[in-house]
């Protein structure tokens, strides 16, 4: 039976895939069938169909995340109380004061300036000819990996040592810009604080296309009465933009500003695959994983994912509150 | 609004006018195409950039930039036959898939079920219950890697398939439930219980009459979960085994291992990206609809 655990060969990874459905499929098709029958009373079916995924959400999130609070009180064998201690290590130690500061401008940078790329952008492009083949253009990175994106960029920022006669070329796009401009070839990923700037660029590449998406739904929303009335008393392009179309827009622009946020918070992929976090990079996010699976020693790993939770509680209720109210207005 | 304004917007428009009217709201001029046609190449020349090199032979990448490549055309798939056969890509690949089906096709239909109960079973505690389910997406899923990694070994399950089937279903399960129990809501009472009359049980009913109307918000949420799962990296670091790793994590491997040898990490980059580009691009439209529905991830 091992290689319905530890199958290794393509076949036999696609027969044990095959299997997991099935047997998934089974044991649903079993649950229905006995639920499903006249004058049971009404626990029994509602049990069949939610009892499932109520397990699976309680296993999964909440016993799992209170154990986590809870541990992030104890030193790493889950047998000591130690207090607040972790967290006086989290706001103390300048190595994760520093880890701080990169989340606090990765947080404040990604969002305003995916959201405020996304609506320009989504207003350039509104009711033009090419609108759809630009839009995907621009929405194509949410598409693909974390990970794809940062190779993309950290080909874009590479680079070679100019050599000592400085003829060396550059192969990285950045750099040759640079060469081009007349100054001199930067090592982008690896001098601080450059570096954690560098990396956001990457993350705002990434959520502008959700910005927009979201954002030019929004503007087509607005009723062409109001365009007409706004135009009616003179209001023509940037005023027309910013006294007409951002305030209508606004509980949009909120919830993408809240959303990029959570986003943000929580991904670790670009810094992990573009620095691994040296070079004064990291973030909470990857600090995270960092000490949860990468070294031994204190038991800051616990402390770092209650914090994010914590980060990310206010922005998720303001960002419910905001998306009740425009549905509300719709 | 006048009656006379508002039988003209209800009139449907003829194209002529339509794209008079269009000319006329929009903001645009030469200038503002300009600028956006300046982002819609800014955004798309990295990409471009690394999709030329991946094409490029080994001894020009290191020699000269992607941007002299159209100079002295050259090009090859030799890269691409390469990065397969390096780090088991090929073999990683073929894993992106296997973990992907299952954590796609699981949470769709337990979240099916459960939405059905939400949205057409009135039954006591059902508010709160749902405002719970919903209220769990907002748990980062990093709160919960330690624990669970920890149950996972002491079920002797650690470092297997189903351990990725089961976090992955598990985490897209909040969203999955809220996305269609909205969808589920819109669809019309008299609909069902047109069908509860005939004699028709909760299945009948649900694979006759909801399941088909359903079609389009099960697409966004699949592709959604298809193309969370596909791009992960930090579930398959924490519970794959290196065997078992997706293509995710074997590019972020090959970063680390042969950071400089780019004729190999771009094609290598290339590959990872094909299936996720090409599901988006068919399914876009669904892509975008669950997006506007509030289909946000934690």
């Amino acid at each position: 039976m091992m290689w319905l655990l530890k199958p290794e060969t393509i076949p036999e990874k696609f027969l044990v895939m095959f299997l997991a459905i099935a047997l998934f499929a089974l044991v649903m098709a079993l649950v229905l069938a006995v639920v499903d029958r006249p004058r049971l009373p009404k626990w029994i079916p509602v049990t069949g169909y939610l009892g499932p995924a109520v397990i699976l959400i309680v296993f999964g999130l909440l016993w799992p995340g209170i154990l986590t609070i809870r541990n992030s009180f104890y030193d790493r064998l889950g047998q000591q109380f130690v207090g607040v201690d972790n967290y006086v290590i989290i706001f103390t130690d300048q190595g994760f004061l520093q880890v701080l500061l990169n989340t606090f401008w990765w947080v404040l940078l990604v969002p305003s300036v995916a959201t405020a790329l996304g609506l320009i952008y989504a207003v350039l492009v509104d009711r033009t000819r090419f609108e759809k083949l630009a839009k995907t253009l621009i929405f194509l990175p949410m598409a693909i990996s974390m990970v794809g994106a940062s190779i993309i960029w950290k080909f874009v920022y590479e680079y070679r040592d100019p050599g000592v006669r400085g003829t060396r070329p550059q192969v990285g796009l950045l750099n040759q810009i640079v060469v081009w401009m007349g100054g001199t070839p930067q090592q982008w990923l690896i001098n601080p604080p450059m570096n954690t700037f560098m990396l956001i660029i990457v993350m705002i590449w990434i959520q502008a296309g959700f910005a927009m998406t979201v954002l030019s739904a929004a503007i087509k929303a607005i009723p062409d009465e109001t365009i007409e009335a706004a135009k009616v008393d003179g209001a023509t392009g940037l005023r027309l933009f910013w006294w007409v179309t951002v305030p209508s827009v606004r509980p949009a622009i909120i919830v993408v500003l809240t959303t990029i946020a959570m986003g943000t918070l929580k991904a670790f992929d670009v810094v992990k695959t573009m620095t691994g976090g040296n070079f004064g990079t990291s973030v909470i996010a990857n600090e995270f994983y960092t000490q949860s699976f990468g070294r031994q020693g204190e038991n800051i790993g616990n402390a770092l994912a209650v914090l994010l939770f914590v980060i990310v509680l206010p922005i998720i209720i303001y960002n419910l509150r905001q998306m009740r109210i425009s549905e509300g207005e719709r | 609004m006048s009656e006379e304004t508002r039988v003209m917007t209800v009139r449907k428009l003829t194209r002529k006018e339509q794209r008079q009217v269009d000319a006329k709201t929009r903001l645009s001029s030469p200038a503002a195409s300009a600028v956006a046609i300046v982002v819609a190449i800014l955004w798309t020349t990295p990409t471009a950039g690394l999709l030329i090199t991946s094409f490029r032979q080994q001894i020009d990448i290191t020699k000269s930039g992607w941007w002299t490549a159209f100079a002295t055309p050259d090009f090859t798939l030799d890269n691409y036959a390469e990065a397969l056969d390096t780090h088991n890509l090929a073999m990683s690949f073929i894993n992106s898939f296997v973990i992907t089906i299952p954590a796609v096709i699981i949470p769709i239909i337990l979240a099916l079920l459960a939405a059905y109960a939400f949205a057409w079973i009135d039954f006591k505690g059902r508010n709160f219950l749902f405002a719970f389910v919903f209220a769990l997406q907002v748990v980062p899923i990093q709160v919960t890697l330690v624990p669970l990694l920890t149950q996972y070994t002491q079920w002797g399950l650690q470092n297997t398939l189903w351990t990725l089937w089961l976090s992955h279903t598990i985490f897209g399960l909040p969203l999955a439930i809220y996305l269609l129990h909205n969808f589920m809501k819109e669809i019309p009472r008299s609909l069902i219980e047109a069908a509860r009359v005939d004699g028709a049980g909760h299945v009948r009913v649900f694979f006759q009459v909801l399941l088909p109307l359903l079609v389009p918000a099960i697409a966004s949420f699949a592709i959604f979960q298809f193309l969370w799962v596909w791009n992960d990296l930090l579930v398959a670091l924490t519970f794959a085994a290196s065997e078992d790793a997706p293509i995710t994590r074997v590019i972020n491997e090959m970063v680390g291992s042969f950071g400089s040898k780019w004729y190999l990490l771009s094609a290598g980059a290339f590959i990872s990206m094909a299936v996720p580009v090409i599901v988006f691009l068919s399914l876009q439209r669904y892509f975008v609809r669950g997006l506007l529905a509030g289909g946000v991830k934690g």
